[in-house]
């Protein structure tokens, strides 16, 4: 069953996703991914994590323009909507 | 000795491997049947995929079973994407989430170039490379997320070299080869692996018509392979003592290609 989809709950799992994958510095909104050293093949893995934990399917072209971990966490919640 | 960095990428894998199963495309017989029952001897729960031939798959089920390991049958055309996602569904609420894929599944429609049909030529890559494409799209994901994962495709000696009458078929196995080298480089540093097998004549359903033709003067082992041989190759590239074996291609052909 996905979770339901909140500013808050992709936050919280996205957050906590890039500090397991081993994200390097704070996670914040702002961070970008380059900041954080999450590379491409990262970006795919945390789609996955969404698609499992949300239910919601994000492709290559969804991904590839993504900056921050803001933009990330609200395009999840506007594709869910 | 210098004590070696990781330089960022996975860990070395212990003996252990994580929770998930093994999906054998085509496993309805030949070195897909072969496969999915040398990976269920290793402990691997095994979905034993089928196109067409229910009553094939659904022995090799039984046949696992009996030997005291877990198998499920279940039908899907890979090269439809759409069901390839249903299949991968299925496989995961039953058996957990697919940590080895052996892209098995293909065909043959033979003729010189100039004879093949436009629908010969796409049956062919359909089902043998876009087909393997699917799956492969399907099963990393969670790969990715487990930190582990094996993916086998079985190519052909015939792609990296000639074999008049099989343009299509050629073609779709050097495009598997191509595939395997450049997905394996992705996703390395994730301890997932994906290396190809290339069986040159192979006793199966898909060859006992070119068995003769003095074929077997040019294999230097004077004897057709069997499924069980390839199945082994399969064996050791699913295994966790090939986790630093990826994006290569293992040919067992009796010396063909020597």
């Amino acid at each position: 069953m996905a979770t339901a989809v909140t500013t808050e709950s992709v936050e919280s799992k996205l957050f906590a996703a890039l500090k397991e994958m081993g994200a390097e510095g704070e996670v914040t909104r702002e961070a970008t991914f380059e900041q954080l050293d999450v590379d491409s093949l990262d970006l795919v893995e945390l789609a996955q994590v969404v698609e499992d934990e949300f239910g919601v399917e994000l492709g290559g072209d969804d991904v590839k323009d993504l900056q921050t971990v803001g933009e990330a966490v609200d395009l999840v919640v506007a594709k869910a909507a | 000795m210098a004590e070696r960095g990781n330089g960022g990428g996975a860990k070395p894998e212990t003996a252990e491997r994580p929770r998930g199963c093994a999906l054998v495309t085509g496993a309805s017989r030949g070195i897909g049947a072969a496969s999915a029952r040398a990976l269920a001897r290793e402990g691997w729960p095994t979905v034993v995929n089928y196109r067409s031939d229910a009553s094939g798959a659904d022995r090799v089920a039984a046949e696992i079973a009996d030997a005291g390991g877990r198998a499920l049958a279940l039908q899907a055309d890979v090269s439809d994407p759409d069901r390839v996602k249903g299949l991968f569904a299925s496989a995961e609420a039953e058996l957990g989430p697919v940590l080895c894929l052996v892209n098995n599944a293909g065909m043959r429609a033979d003729g010189l170039s100039p004879q093949i049909t436009d629908e010969q030529w796409r049956a062919v890559l359909d089902a043998n490379l876009d087909g393997a494409f699917h799956t492969t799209r399907a099963a990393l994901g969670g790969m990715l997320r487990a930190r582990f994962g094996r993916i086998v495709n079985i190519a052909s000696v015939v792609g990296p070299r000639a074999n008049p009458g099989q343009a299509n078929y050629a073609a779709s196995k050097a495009g598997l080869i191509g595939m395997t080298r450049t997905v394996a480089a992705e996703v390395a540093r994730r301890g997932v692996t994906v290396n190809a097998v290339a069986p040159g004549l192979v006793e199966t359903k898909l060859t006992e018509d070119v068995a003769g033709n003095g074929l077997l003067e040019r294999i230097p082992a004077r004897r057709a392979g069997t499924p069980e041989e390839v199945a082994a190759c399969v064996r050791f590239l699913a295994s966790t003592d090939a986790a630093y074996v990826t994006g290569t291609t293992l040919t067992v052909d009796g010396g063909m290609s020597a």
